[in-house]
């Protein structure tokens, strides 16, 4: 039992370091989102895979003393052995190097789009949504056609008529492909310009470039990341599908969609040769989608407790 | 409601119109395009181009023939196979891909709802794991490995199925799971995280506190509220289906329009490609369009708007 | 008041969350009754365990997180705290209805609100569906919304907020229950449609003779509509007595606070308004002491150490406060204008 002695009857009031300390410490939103993100193990895992691919894709193809674009016609379709760990091709060909070339092209392709992307996308969606109004409405009828048209046979198109090659590619996809991000940046920046540390920018006669790009962007950052994430894998997905229909980079650049689609030459007789990129497709795809949820689960403040 | 659809149709035609226009100048921006090559298209054809589409007039007149050829359903002559119209192969090759697609489109959506459904009442459940990992693989292994795994595994090794071909029903299984897995995986993960978003909702409190049982909650108020954005996606899941069938088959040898459509690009087939991609381009804004009215029809605040804003 | 009978009875409830940061108490050894007929309030800043302690005798919470710890949940002379999900699910709707805070959300907006009442007649009584439409349709006339044969076929968000609400309490009142638990029912609501969803709810607690337990932080609506008072903080009772007792001769310093924080119309009290200052403790480490202590001007040593016993001021008004001890200084009660003693 606690000792009930008359001393401690004196009224000493309220303790306000203790009622202050009481108040968990505050941290802010991206400390908050990291430490979130640093407690999912899968979008960690997903981290640390990506980082050992990018590591992998400068420094790979110098592990082997083969050139990605040297071909051996005595050493056609070798399995996994000491010389060439991953095999050869059909033309002879290092899989290991060509492997890591391949990633260099994919993660390029992955990262350039979904960067650009989001370059004109936000841009367009900021604008959009900031000057609402006849503005916005006519914006956005525009990105509602853009969007109604598919996506990929657009890109087929814009491939067939532009020809083949790591540019275009890019330049196809983004041409299609920011509309989905400009939708998110206009939606975020309707709701966010409501809000009253806007009308306090304005009050204050911040231009309308600065409120967009100092309170609006930094405050919708947490959707554009995950989107983002979220358009690297998609890309890498559509390069590796236009590669495999013939549409992709030309060779002997090599792209994983390019060494998939090398490898249904010899598919029936040497399988490994298409799911070793195809691994490499799959969790690469996986990783960034799962790093993206971690994301949106860490960024989204609507989850929050 | 009508003005809804009335708005979503006009939208519809300018896309498509769009799609139309665009095409017509991205053929004459083709270097060496086959309408002005010459050692490339084979004379017959050429002479017959050059009557069909007026080649000697200006741009903006060669442009309102065009317009007026796709209004009465001509997409030109392919320059592959000669004396063909693209029409005809149209004609002949889109039942299969249309069979293929449907299947598929079915097969992902149900078994997507009902993954997505189960995995989040049983959330950390074995279902939930199952269903989870199916998402996984329908997310990251892109459906040409989809397909061809299954080829090798249940059709070269195991002779379950046929490698490939097209006939009877068996024919389409393993080309449907294929071309069905990414879709079913998608829907199952947002029908998955919509339920979730559902079940928290004071709403669903409300149906527990009236007594409901937990069959009744599920099917009355969540299920027909988490449906609502998995619905919104389906316009792009239909694409990816549609477009998937250019690889699936290619791999199952299946005679569809994908796989004219490939081979055409294989071909330099101009005419074909834009042909084709306008009858695509066309399916699927049609589609969507019809996605858009399903949406409206299930969601009282788009369907009782007035004016649709 | 003491001769009629007990409606609910809760005897020492702890309610506890698991969340991934580890276990919130959020409800912590409770106790209370509630007479047939009478209209209990139960008062308090957000978080102090008020609305999951009502959410518990429902067993609403989904479980996990939520934990029953301890204690007894009596009702109408069945202990429903051992009840089965089924059990509970006869209880729920028909004998206890329950209002929540927020109309805008309280509704399923792809379902009418014919349909929205008309199903919990269909599911408690043995009806056909045109006669629970009938029933819905009555049910919305009597809680005062007009042109039901046309509003029975129209969706949420047709309806404004206090609309919603009179919807909401249809609902609610539609099995015509014994208790209505109303939690924070004006919250989200307009000044002048909180007055018009008190009156409706005075009225129908009159005409059906509905105990109605209300849970709120707002004295306002509390004075209007309850008889007795509970006031819990951090989880525990701290204070309770009849309205008067807490208005009048408030016991325990939270108390004097939020009737403090309170605008108040009645001209003698032209002090001015006073916040209490600070946060409530976090649950996830209750203090040892009183939970108030930290934020209180008269703690004193002890707070900090013990939790203060209840101390019955009369038979109905019970504190919990060192004050209260016969070892604590005279403090001058800020209500007090005259020796208070037992009104009984």
């Amino acid at each position: 039992m606690v000792d009930i002695s008359k001393d401690k009857f004196e009224i000493i009031g309220a303790n306000a370091s203790e009622s202050q300390s009481i108040v968990r410490p505050s941290i802010s939103y991206w400390q908050d989102a990291w430490r979130r993100l640093k407690m999912n193990k899968v979008a960690m895992a997903s981290l640390v895979f990506l980082i050992f691919l990018v590591l992998m894709a400068i420094f790979g193809p110098y592990m082997r003393p083969f050139d990605y674009a040297h071909q051996d016609l005595f050493n056609t379709n070798k399995p996994f052995s000491k010389v060439h760990w991953f095999g050869t091709d059909y033309l002879g060909r290092d899989l290991f190097v060509r492997v890591w070339m391949g990633a260099r092209v994919s993660l390029f392709i992955g990262v350039t789009i979904a960067f650009l992307d989001a370059v004109i996308g936000v841009t367009y969606g900021g604008i959009a949504g900031y000057f609402g109004g006849q503005v916005d409405n006519i914006m956005m009828r525009i990105v509602d056609i853009l969007y109604g048209i598919p996506y990929l046979i657009l890109v087929i198109l814009l491939m067939v008529v532009m020809g083949q090659g790591l540019w275009t590619i890019i330049t196809a996809m983004v041409m299609t492909g920011w509309v989905g991000m400009a939708r998110i940046v206009r939606g975020q920046v309707l709701q966010l310009k409501e809000q009253e540390f806007v009308l306090a920018a304005k009050t204050l006669g911040a231009s309308p470039g600065r409120i967009i790009l100092r309170h609006l962007i930094p405050n919708a950052l947490g959707p554009i990341i995950v989107s983002m994430t979220f358009d690297v894998p998609n890309a890498i997905f559509s390069e590796a599908f236009l590669s495999y229909i013939g549409l992709g980079i030309r060779a002997p650049l090599a792209s994983w969609g390019t060494l998939a689609n090398d490898a249904t030459q010899v598919l029936l007789m040497y399988p490994m040769q298409l799911f070793i990129p195809g691994f490499f497709i799959s969790v690469t795809m996986l990783a960034f989608n799962m790093l993206g949820d971690g994301l949106r689960d860490a960024l989204d403040p609507r989850l929050r407790r | 409601m009508l003005n809804y659809s009335l708005k979503r149709f006009v939208y519809m035609l300018i896309t498509i119109w769009v799609i139309v226009t665009l095409t017509f100048f991205l053929m004459h921006m083709i270097p060496g395009d086959p309408f002005t090559s010459e050692k490339k298209v084979p004379e017959q054809i050429r002479q017959n181009m050059l009557a069909k589409y007026h080649l000697d007039k200006p741009l903006i007149v060669q442009y309102g023939y065009y317009l007026n050829n796709l209004i009465h359903g001509d997409l030109g002559i392919s320059l592959k196979y000669l004396n063909r119209t693209v029409d005809d192969i149209i004609k002949q090759s889109a039942p299969a891909s249309f069979q293929l697609g449907i299947q598929s489109i079915i097969l992902g959506v149900i078994f997507g709802l009902l993954f997505g459904i189960i995995a989040a009442l049983k959330r950390g459940g074995g279902w939930d794991y199952f269903s989870m990992f199916l998402a996984i693989i329908g997310i990251s292994v892109p459906n040409f490995i989809i397909a061809t795994l299954l080829q090798l595994l249940l059709a070269s090794k195991l002779r379950w199925l046929p490698v490939s071909g097209w006939g009877s029903f068996k024919y389409t299984i393993l080309p449907s799971i294929a071309l069905s897995f990414s879709t079913l995986s998608i829907i199952s993960r947002m029908m998955r995280t919509s339920m979730l978003d559902v079940i928290g909702q004071d709403y669903i409190k409300t149906a527990k506190a009236k007594g409901l049982s937990q069959l009744q909650i599920i099917w009355k108020h969540m299920v027909r509220n988490a449906i609502m954005p998995v619905v919104t996606v389906l316009g792009p899941l239909i694409a990816g289906i549609v477009t998937g069938t250019f690889v699936i088959e290619q791999i199952f040898s299946i005679p569809g329009l994908g796989k004219f459509f490939v081979q055409s690009i294989y071909d330099e087939d101009y005419s074909m490609i834009l042909g084709t991609t306008i009858f695509y381009s066309v399916i699927l804004v049609v589609m969507m369009f019809l996605v858009d009215i399903a949406y409206g029809l299930i969601d009282p605040r788009v369907r009782l708007a007035k004016g649709g804003k | 008041m003491g001769d009629r009978e007990v409606l609910l009875d809760v005897q020492n409830l702890e309610y506890s969350f698991d969340t991934y940061a580890g276990e919130v108490k959020a409800v912590r050894d409770v106790s209370f009754q509630v007479m047939k007929g009478e209209s209990l309030a139960i008062v308090g800043e957000s978080g102090c365990g008020k609305s999951v302690t009502m959410q518990a005798v429902m067993r609403l919470n989904p479980e996990p997180p939520g934990r029953f710890k301890a204690g007894k949940i009596i009702f109408d002379g069945r202990e429903i705290s051992k009840f089965s999900e089924r059990q509970m699910q006869s209880i729920r709707g028909s004998e206890i209805g329950m209002i929540f805070q927020d109309p805008m959300t309280s509704l399923n907006p792809t379902m009418t609100i014919g349909k929205q009442i008309a199903e919990v007649i269909l599911k408690h009584q043995k009806v056909s569906k045109a006669e629970a439409m009938k029933r819905a349709k009555e049910m919305l006339d009597v809680v005062g919304i007009p042109n039901a044969d046309r509003r029975i076929n129209q969706y949420p968000h047709e309806f404004s907020g206090g609309m919603r609400q009179r919807a909401m309490i249809a609902i609610a009142l539609a099995c015509r229950p014994k208790l209505l638990i109303a939690d924070e029912p004006t919250t989200a609501l307009d000044v002048t449609i909180q007055a018009q969803i008190l009156d409706l709810m005075k009225d129908l607690q009159r005409e059906f003779n509905t105990s109605i337990i209300m849970i709120t932080h707002d004295l306002g609506v509390v004075a209007d509509i309850a008889e007795r008072i509970i006031v819990m903080y951090a989880g525990k009772i701290i204070e309770t007595g009849t309205s008067d007792e807490i208005f009048k001769h408030p016991q325990h310093p939270y108390t004097w606070g939020l009737l403090k924080s309170v605008p108040r119309l009645d001209a003698q009290n032209k002090e001015k308004l006073v916040p209490i200052v600070g946060t409530p403790p976090d649950l996830f480490a209750p203090p040892v002491g009183c939970p108030f202590a930290a934020r209180c001007n008269y703690a004193m040593k002890i707070c900090y150490e013990a939790q203060p016993e209840y101390t019955n001021e009369t038979d109905s008004h019970k504190v919990a406060c060192w004050l209260k001890h016969p070892y604590a200084p005279k403090v001058k009660n800020p209500f007090e204008k005259e020796a208070y003693t037992s009104e009984g």
